[in-house]
């Protein structure tokens, strides 16, 4: 048995049956990190001493009976964009590069009364911008499939940690694909649930509309056993939804028999690579097979998505990140000769150069006289986008989408076409532009060995739709039993 | 052209500090005075990540504000970010209210002395507070302290409506006196939860068009804001006359000087790029909430006067001096209940009490003694036991250190002396020492007996009975 091989489900039936204990697995992970991290560099701070302290004490606590749960010295990885008391949350920036939040974000505070262990922080594109994980100022994450390639974004760091192994799962933020395009890109499950269902206190803030965080796991299993454990009302966010919780777990039927699913076509024209074409083809077949129906549709918004997407993120970006002034906390620059210089040199040094064409960008369409011609329009088309989608639902229960045009890049290839790097998000935006949830499952890899994830796309607060859609899938296909990374150089 | 032929055009922004116990976004207190940076968590601080959440009693109070004031509720609001670097605004944006206040389209009226004015309120909408720099005397430059930030406040904003520098302080004493009456606001200027900047323009007479306005800030006092306001005008005037043109532009006043200074260059045109505030959901009232509402509001200062003229037959003016502050008018109301006797109450607070604040630049919440203790001296008068000139010092005395009027009489001996008896030997022996007046009076000089009584009243240090002393000069002069 490999420890590092299980998902977390499989870990928490051997830590039941005493087959493992807590140090053994964070003893386990604590080797692979050793190992593989020079290779994938994922993690921006990695806590494996502290891990190892936690998992001595969390597992006497076991055995004297002071702790119980299930999820008691599982680990964990988190990306670096979600604050962790007395521990570092750079954001992958310099202007954050020495920031230590006072308090945990929601998310993580949940995780911390579970007793879960945190490995580290995880890799991202600065501010979460981008999506390859080479906007990050610390370091470049490569693709556990082939070490020459990103991992995807932003949440590069949480995809590659899980698929190389080196945490058993992770959270990721997603708000624009985030999560499901690096999940595809390294073979993993990204579920970036319905806006609202989890908090984003604590979350340092990208785009506050769009922003959500979630799990990045191994299986669909673990996925819902994840959404279980961070989603809920919390009433320091009053955007996040007041339903209560349910167990996702049990929606995972095996079953997609009379499944309507709809398939835009618009999704599946020019700028989609063919390899990718014929694998997403494979499963739809294979979803016929298992009894779903399936029609394609058009929904005619992928490009208005995104357009859309890049003004109202930048927008709320050009706001969000106002904060970072160099005045309380964060980058200052050494030497300044007024209030504007600070301003100007502190902000000039500390944030990276994707970073400041988002901000450019945002504070250009809020500025008078063009508000109305960009950020209000925006907000149109978003409603017009939203309507869309509602008509899709009345007809189907699950979307069906690539998550990527393409599978993983080379590392360099995009990084210097913005506009080109921007494209590889349009399958995905429109999932945060509509706020609906979206999971990314592995179906298959290219003639290269790199995989490919389908998307599929629930209405808002029907996790368990497409959860249930993606397991099944998943089950039948066995992806990670048939494929595994292998590190290429 | 001389200073008649214009007309001046003013427009008023107050802001006031809502008195709720926390701030707007966070659940730190909004005390006053603290000691720098120690009312603030990650929220108020604008920590990475970190969320507001609107506090409700906020939306009450400023729909108190709105319905006290005439104006029409927004049932469908919501917050917007007014965005622009400084460092006492932590996060570089206000969450403020931009084109859906809570409030808009009310009014309100008050006597002029060229009569009845009434002044449109545009809109009332709620804002986040934002900190304060001290400078640095010892290490030069600037600390900045966020115990304000996100005091909640509202705005209102004025019409146009304004002619004349008494319509803006009577508008500014009526409205401080409603946000007091409503207890939505402390309104204490003098620790800046009472704000106005001023918008003035001039035109000459008949002119249809508005002049270019400038807005006026940092005035901290009635004083300040009315001295600011007459020198602009003059500015104005002579920068028209003078050929050129007013630009438009905010103005600092600066108290030491008593003239305005130019705020910001044009290169810094603020474009504050208002949107709507992500992090919050849309402010939606029902119909059920706002007559809520409306079944709190007490009575308002128009009503109680109203009342005072016809219950208390209060003259005019003296009802609305004591309604122009809730303090002073509880006071009244309060000391009534304790001594019964209006008349009397009123007379304390319409002069002395009046007086002496206003020479010692009091506000009138900052009256140190209670009604009890009013009501307490009017009676002491009422049964003789203290003269009236007596119970002016007592009154003094309540200014300085207040107590019980009865204890401060006694421990200062100023009982009043109404045992005849011993009036009467006071009586004789001044008589005794002054020959003249008794002949002047004699004579037909009614005034002698007023020399007469001051006299006794100098030698008792006022303590005698005024009625019996006259009583008993009479009986004496008239053997």
């Amino acid at each position: 048995m490999n420890i590092i091989e299980l998902t977390v489900h499989e870990l928490q039936e051997k830590l039941k049956n005493k087959e493992i204990t807590t140090k053994q697995i964070v003893e386990a992970y604590a080797n692979r990190i050793e190992e593989k991290e020079k290779d994938v560099q994922a993690f921006v701070t990695t806590l494996v001493e502290e891990a190892k302290k936690q998992a001595n004490d969390i597992q006497a606590k076991k055995e004297s009976g002071e702790i119980t749960g299930d999820f008691a010295g599982i680990p964990i990885g988190i990306k670096d964009n979600m604050c962790t008391k007395g521990i570092k949350t750079t954001c992958s920036s310099k202007m954050l590069e020495n920031f230590v939040a006072p308090y945990d974000a929601t998310v993580v505070e949940k995780l911390n009364n579970e007793n879960i262990i945190n490995l580290g922080k995880l890799n991202m594109d600065e501010f979460a911008m981008g999506g390859s994980t080479e906007y990050s100022y610390f370091k470049k994450t490569r693709n556990p499939w082939n070490l020459n390639k990103v991992p995807g974004g932003s949440s590069g760091g949480s995809a590659a940690a899980v698929a190389a192994g080196m945490v058993p799962w992770a959270l990721g933020s997603d708000t624009g694909g985030s999560i499901r395009q690096p999940a595809s890109f390294c073979g993993v499950v990204g579920l970036k649930p319905t806006y609202g269902l989890v908090s984003r206190y604590g979350l340092v803030a990208f785009a506050s509309s769009l922003d959500q965080i979630g799990p990045i796991t191994k299986d669909v299993y673990d996925s819902a056993m994840l959404l279980n454990l961070i989603a809920g009302p919390d009433e320091k966010d009053t955007t996040c939804s007041k339903k209560e919780k349910i167990d996702y777990t049990k929606a995972l039927k095996n079953d997609v028999k009379g499944l309507k699913i709809g398939v835009p076509k618009e999704f599946f024209g020019d700028g989609i690579n063919e390899e990718v074409k014929a694998a997403l083809e494979k499963t739809i077949e294979t979803y016929k097979e298992m009894g779903a129906e399936i029609e394609e549709f058009s929904l005619d918004i992928a490009n208005y998505s995104l357009a859309t997407y890049y003004i109202v993120a930048c927008a709320e970006a050009s706001s969000n990140l106002g904060r970072f002034d160099g005045i309380r906390y964060g980058h200052r620059a050494k030497e300044f000769t007024s209030l504007k210089d600070l301003y100007k040199k502190s902000r000039s040094e500390g944030f990276g150069s994707e970073v400041k064409r988002r901000i450019i960008l945002g504070t250009y369409v809020l500025s008078s006289g063009y508000y109305d011609a960009y950020y209000k329009k925006a907000q149109q088309v978003r409603t017009l986008v939203m309507k869309k989608f509602d008509e899709g639902f009345k007809k189907y229960d699950v979307i069906l989408t690539p998550t990527s045009p393409t599978v993983a890049f080379d590392i360099g290839a995009k990084s210097s076409n913005p506009l080109e790097m921007y494209l590889s998000d349009i399958c995905t935006v429109s999932v945060n532009i509509a706020g609906l949830p979206g999971i990314s499952v592995p179906c298959g890899v290219d003639s290269q060995g790199m995989p490919i994830g389908v998307q599929l796309i629930g209405n808002k607060f029907c996790e368990e739709t497409i959860l249930n859609a993606a397991y099944t899938l998943e089950q039948k296909i066995k992806f990670r039993e048939n494929y595994k990374p292998e590190f290429k150089k | 052209m001389a200073r008649e032929d214009y007309e001046v055009v003013m427009g008023l922004e107050v802001h006031a500090e809502l008195s709720t116990k926390t701030k707007i976004f966070c659940s730190c207190p909004t005390e006053f005075g603290a000691a720098p940076n120690t009312q603030v968590c990650p929220i108020c601080m604008a920590m990475p990540g970190t969320l507001p959440v609107l506090n409700e009693r906020v939306i009450e109070y400023a729909v108190k504000a709105g319905l006290a004031t005439n104006c029409e509720i927004e049932r469908n609001s919501k917050n917007d970010r007014k965005n622009y670097y400084y460092p006492d605004l932590p996060k570089s944006y206000q969450i403020s209210q931009f084109d859906k206040p809570l409030c808009k389209n009310g009014k309100i009226e008050f006597e002029t002395s060229n009569g009845l004015k009434t002044i449109g309120i545009e809109r009332i909408h709620i804002e986040e507070d934002a900190g304060k720099l001290n400078h640095d005397d010892l290490n030069g430059g600037s600390l900045v302290d966020l115990n304000r930030a996100g005091v909640p406040l509202i705005e209102i904003v004025s019409r146009p409506d304004f002619r004349t520098v008494e319509e803006v302080e009577l508008y500014l004493k009526k409205l401080k006196s409603i946000l007091e009456y409503i207890e939505v606001s402390d309104c204490k200027m003098q620790e800046g939860s009472y704000r106005a900047d001023v918008n003035v323009s001039v035109r000459k007479k008949g002119d249809p068009k508005l002049g270019t306005r400038t807005e006026m800030k940092n005035m901290n006092s009635f004083r300040s804001i009315i001295r600011a306001i007459e020198y602009e005008i003059e500015r104005q005037i002579d920068v028209v006359e003078s050929g050129e043109k007013v630009i438009q532009e905010t103005r600092r006043w600066d108290e030491v000087s008593g003239k305005t200074f130019s705020m910001r260059d044009k290169e810094d045109a603020q474009d504050y790029r208002y949107f709507p505030e992500p992090d919050l959901v849309a402010i939606k009232l029902s119909e059920e909430y706002i007559e809520n509402i409306k079944k709190t509001l007490p009575e308002l200062p128009e009503s109680r006067k109203q009342r005072y003229l016809e219950e208390y037959k209060l003259s005019e003016k003296d009802a609305n001096i004591i309604t122009s502050s809730k303090y002073l008018s509880d006071l009244f109301e309060k000391s009534i209940k304790v001594c019964n006797n209006p008349k009397a109450v009123n007379n304390w607070i319409i002069s002395d009490i009046s007086r002496i604040i206003n020479e010692t630049e009091l506000e009138p919440s900052q009256i140190p003694f209670d009604s009890n203790q009013l009501g307490k001296l009017v009676i002491l008068i009422d049964k003789g036991i203290i003269s009236s000139s007596i119970g002016k010092k007592v009154l003094v005395e309540l200014f300085e250190n207040p107590r019980d009027p009865e204890e401060i009489i006694k421990e200062k001996g100023w009982l009043q002396i109404s045992d005849e008896g011993a009036i009467k030997e006071i009586v004789v022996n001044i008589l005794e020492a002054n020959p003249q007046s008794i002949a002047d009076y004699k004579a037909g000089k009614d005034r002698a007996l007023g020399f007469l009584v001051g006299q006794a009243m100098k030698q008792t240090k006022g303590k005698a009975n005024p009625q019996i002393l006259n009583k008993l000069f009479l009986e004496e002069l008239n053997k």
